[in-house]
C-alpha cells in the first residue's frame, strides 16, 4: 500500500484499496431495456482511445437510478418540460408545439445535434439559446435567464427526445472549426489557484480518484443531468463554472464565447455516445 | 507537469463538502437513538431476525441514499407487520421516515432514499401486531467528494 | 408550474396479486439544517406525510423526517382483491395537499 492509498483511505475515513483503483464498470447501459451507446470509439484526433460514459464511473446505486427512467429524478425535469413545451406564453399566443407539434417527432434527433452553428449571431448556438430565440423571435415572449424560468426542464425535455442516438456536431458549418480550436485551447489551459485544466483530471487522470471522487472523462452527453448533490437538474454551463470555480478561478458567464467554445469542444469529444438526457450523477 | 495521484489528493482536501444538512452540525447521541427506539417499542425489546435492511455499502453521494426494508410475516389481519421506524445513528436527527403497513399491503416491503451526513449506522425497528419488535442496522460509508463533493 | 408526482401502479393485476407501486414526486424537501448566504437558518419545509388508500382503506402510509431526499421516492406492495382505485395523498410543512388516483383493472 502506498503513501497516497492510505492518505485517501484516511481523507475519506472509508474507503478501501479495492476501490480506489477501480475501473470503469463493464457493464451495458440500458434504460427502460433500450441499449445505449455507452462507450464508442473515439473520433479521428482524440487524444483518448475510447470514449467512456460517466455512467460507468458511478457506484451501483447511483448506475441503478439511470437504468429505471421512472427512479430517475430528472424525468421530473423532463416531464414539467413537456408541460411548458404545450403552454402558451407571449405575444404570439404561441406555445412551442404551435410551431413544432409533437416534440417526439419534431425533436426527434434535434438534442443530439447541438450545438451548432448559427447564421444569424455567427456563433455557435446551444439548446438553451436556440430556446431563447424562439422565444424572443417567435413567441414575443421573454428569453429565459441563465438556469431561470423553464429553462433546465424544456432543455431536458428537448434532448431527452434524441435518448440514446449518438452525439454529433458538425464543425464544417460556418466558423464551427475555429470555435473548436478555441475550446481545445481552453480545455487544455491550465486556470486557477489549483493550477489545473480540464484536462488535468479529465484526460490525465480519468479512472482515478479525487478523493473519494471516480474520475470520469467528462463527457457531456448526459446534460441537463439529474445531480444527487442538488437533487435537481443541473445545467452544463453550470457544471463547467462549478469545475472552474473548484480550480479556484474566477469562471466566465454561462453563454460566453469562452463556455460556447468549451461546449463545442467537449461535445466533439464525447461524439458517438448516446444522448442520455437526464444522466443521472453523483 | 506529470500529476501524481498523491498531489491530486493533496489539492482536493481542501474542497468544501456540502450537504443538504448545512455546515455547523451537532449529531444525535446516544441517548436520543435510545429514546427513539423505546418511544417505538414502549419499552419493549428488539429482537434480531425477521427484518431485513438493506442499503448500499458506499454511498457516493450522502444526499441519497436508498434504503429497503422487508420484514417476513403471512400479512393477515390477526399477524402483520404494523411499522418499520428507520433511524440514522450519526445524523443531526437521528429519524428517518416510519413506515405504517398493513394486511392489504400483502408483504411489508418498501423502500426510500434518505440522507446521510457522514458514514454511520442505519437502524431499522419493526414493529408487529402482536407485540413484538425487531431490530437490524447497518453501516453505510458516505465517501466525501473531490470536486463533485 | 410544478411537475406532477409520478406513479407506477400495473394497469391491471389477478385478483389475490400483490403488487409493486412507485411514487416519486417533486420537492426540495428543505432540511431546516441549512444556512443561506446570510448566515440564516432557511425554515424546514418538507412533505411529512404520505399515504396509499385502496378503494377507502390504507395500504401503506409513511412518516417522514427531514433526512428523507430531495424529491421522495417511495416503493411498496399492495395486494388487489378487487378492481378500483388507489389514492395517493403527499401532506406539505405549510398545510397544502398534494392528491392523485390511478386505476387498477382485474383481468
Amino acid at each position: 500500500m502506498n503513501y497516497s492509498y492510505k492518505l485517501a483511505a484516511l481523507l475519506s475515513g472509508v474507503l478501501t484499496t479495492a476501490v480506489l483503483v477501480a475501473a470503469p464498470v463493464e457493464e451495458t447501459l440500458t434504460v427502460d431495456e433500450v441499449d445505449m451507446i455507452s462507450r464508442a470509439a473515439s473520433a479521428e484526433g482524440h487524444p483518448l482511445p475510447e470514449v467512456i460514459s460517466g455512467w460507468h464511473y458511478r457506484t451501483d446505486s447511483t448506475r441503478a437510478l439511470q437504468t429505471d427512467s421512472f427512479e430517475n429524478g430528472g424525468m421530473l425535469g423532463v416531464e414539467l418540460g413537456e408541460e411548458i413545451w404545450n403552454t402558451v406564453e407571449g405575444t404570439e399566443g404561441k406555445s412551442c408545439a404551435s410551431c413544432h407539434d409533437d416534440a417526439a417527432v419534431s425533436m426527434a434527433s434535434v438534442g443530439a445535434l447541438f450545438p451548432k452553428w448559427h447564421e444569424e449571431s455567427g456563433k455557435p448556438i446551444n439548446v438553451e439559446l436556440q430556446i431563447n430565440d424562439c422565444r424572443v423571435n417567435n413567441m414575443g415572449a421573454e428569453a429565459y435567464k441563465f438556469d431561470k424560468g423553464g429553462q433546465k426542464p424544456l432543455t431536458a425535455f428537448v434532448k431527452h427526445q434524441s435518448h440514446g442516438q449518438p452525439v454529433t456536431v458538425d464543425l464544417t458549418e460556418g466558423d464551427m472549426q475555429q470555435w473548436w480550436e478555441q475550446g481545445k485551447e481552453l480545455y487544455y489551459r491550465r486556470t486557477g489557484q489549483l493550477n489545473l485544466s480540464c484536462a488535468s483530471c479529465h484526460e490525465k487522470n480519468n479512472g482515478k480518484y479525487i478523493r473519494a471522487d471516480h474520475l470520469s472523462q467528462g463527457n457531456v452527453n448526459g446534460f441537463p443531468t439529474y445531480r444527487l448533490k442538488q437533487g435537481n437538474l443541473i445545467s452544463l454551463h453550470n457544471r463547467f463554472r462549478g469545475c472552474i470555480r473548484d480550480t479556484r478561478a474566477e469562471y466566465p458567464a454561462a453563454f460566453s464565447d469562452d463556455l460556447m467554445a468549451l461546449e463545442v469542444y467537449t461535445t466533439w469529444r464525447s461524439q458517438g455516445l448516446s444522448v442520455e438526457t437526464p444522466a443521472v450523477r453523483q | 507537469m506529470n500529476l501524481t495521484r498523491r498531489k491530486f489528493l493533496t489539492v482536493s482536501t481542501s474542497a468544501a463538502v456540502a450537504t443538504f444538512f448545512g455546515g455547523s452540525r451537532a449529531f444525535a447521541t446516544v441517548d436520543e437513538i435510545n429514546k427513539a427506539i423505546s418511544d417505538f417499542t414502549g419499552g419493549g425489546e428488539p429482537e434480531s431476525g425477521v427484518l431485513a435492511l438493506k442499503t448500499p455499502e458506499i454511498a457516493e453521494n450522502g444526499n441519497s441514499v436508498p434504503v429497503s426494508v422487508t420484514v417476513e410475516s403471512p400479512m393477515t389481519d390477526d399477524d402483520y407487520v404494523e411499522s418499520v421506524m428507520i433511524l440514522a445513528e450519526d445524523n443531526p436527527n437521528p429519524e428517518v421516515a416510519t413506515f405504517h403497513f398493513s394486511p392489504a399491503s400483502g408483504e411489508a416491503k418498501a423502500s426510500t432514499r434518505m440522507r446521510l451526513a457522514k458514514t454511520q449506522n442505519v437502524v431499522a425497528v419493526a414493529k408487529m401486531s402482536n407485540g413484538k419488535f425487531y431490530k437490524a442496522s447497518n453501516n453505510v460509508k458516505v465517501t466525501i467528494g473531490g470536486c463533485g463533493g | 408550474m410544478a411537475a406532477k408526482p409520478r406513479i407506477k401502479v400495473p394497469k391491471k393485476a389477478s385478483a389475490g396479486d400483490i403488487i409493486t407501486i412507485k411514487t416519486l414526486i417533486s420537492h426540495k424537501m428543505e432540511s431546516g439544517q441549512r444556512k443561506d448566504k446570510e448566515g440564516k437558518v432557511i425554515p424546514r419545509k418538507i412533505i411529512n406525510k404520505f399515504s396509499c388508500e385502496f378503494n377507502g382503506s390504507s395500504v401503506f402510509s409513511c412518516d417522514i423526517d427531514p433526512a428523507i431526499s430531495a424529491n421522495p421516492y417511495f416503493e411498496f406492495r399492495a395486494k388487489v382483491n378487487e378492481a378500483g382505485t388507489f389514492k395517493f395523498t403527499w401532506v406539505d410543512d405549510d398545510g397544502s395537499v398534494i392528491e392523485a388516483e390511478k386505476e387498477i383493472a382485474i383481468s
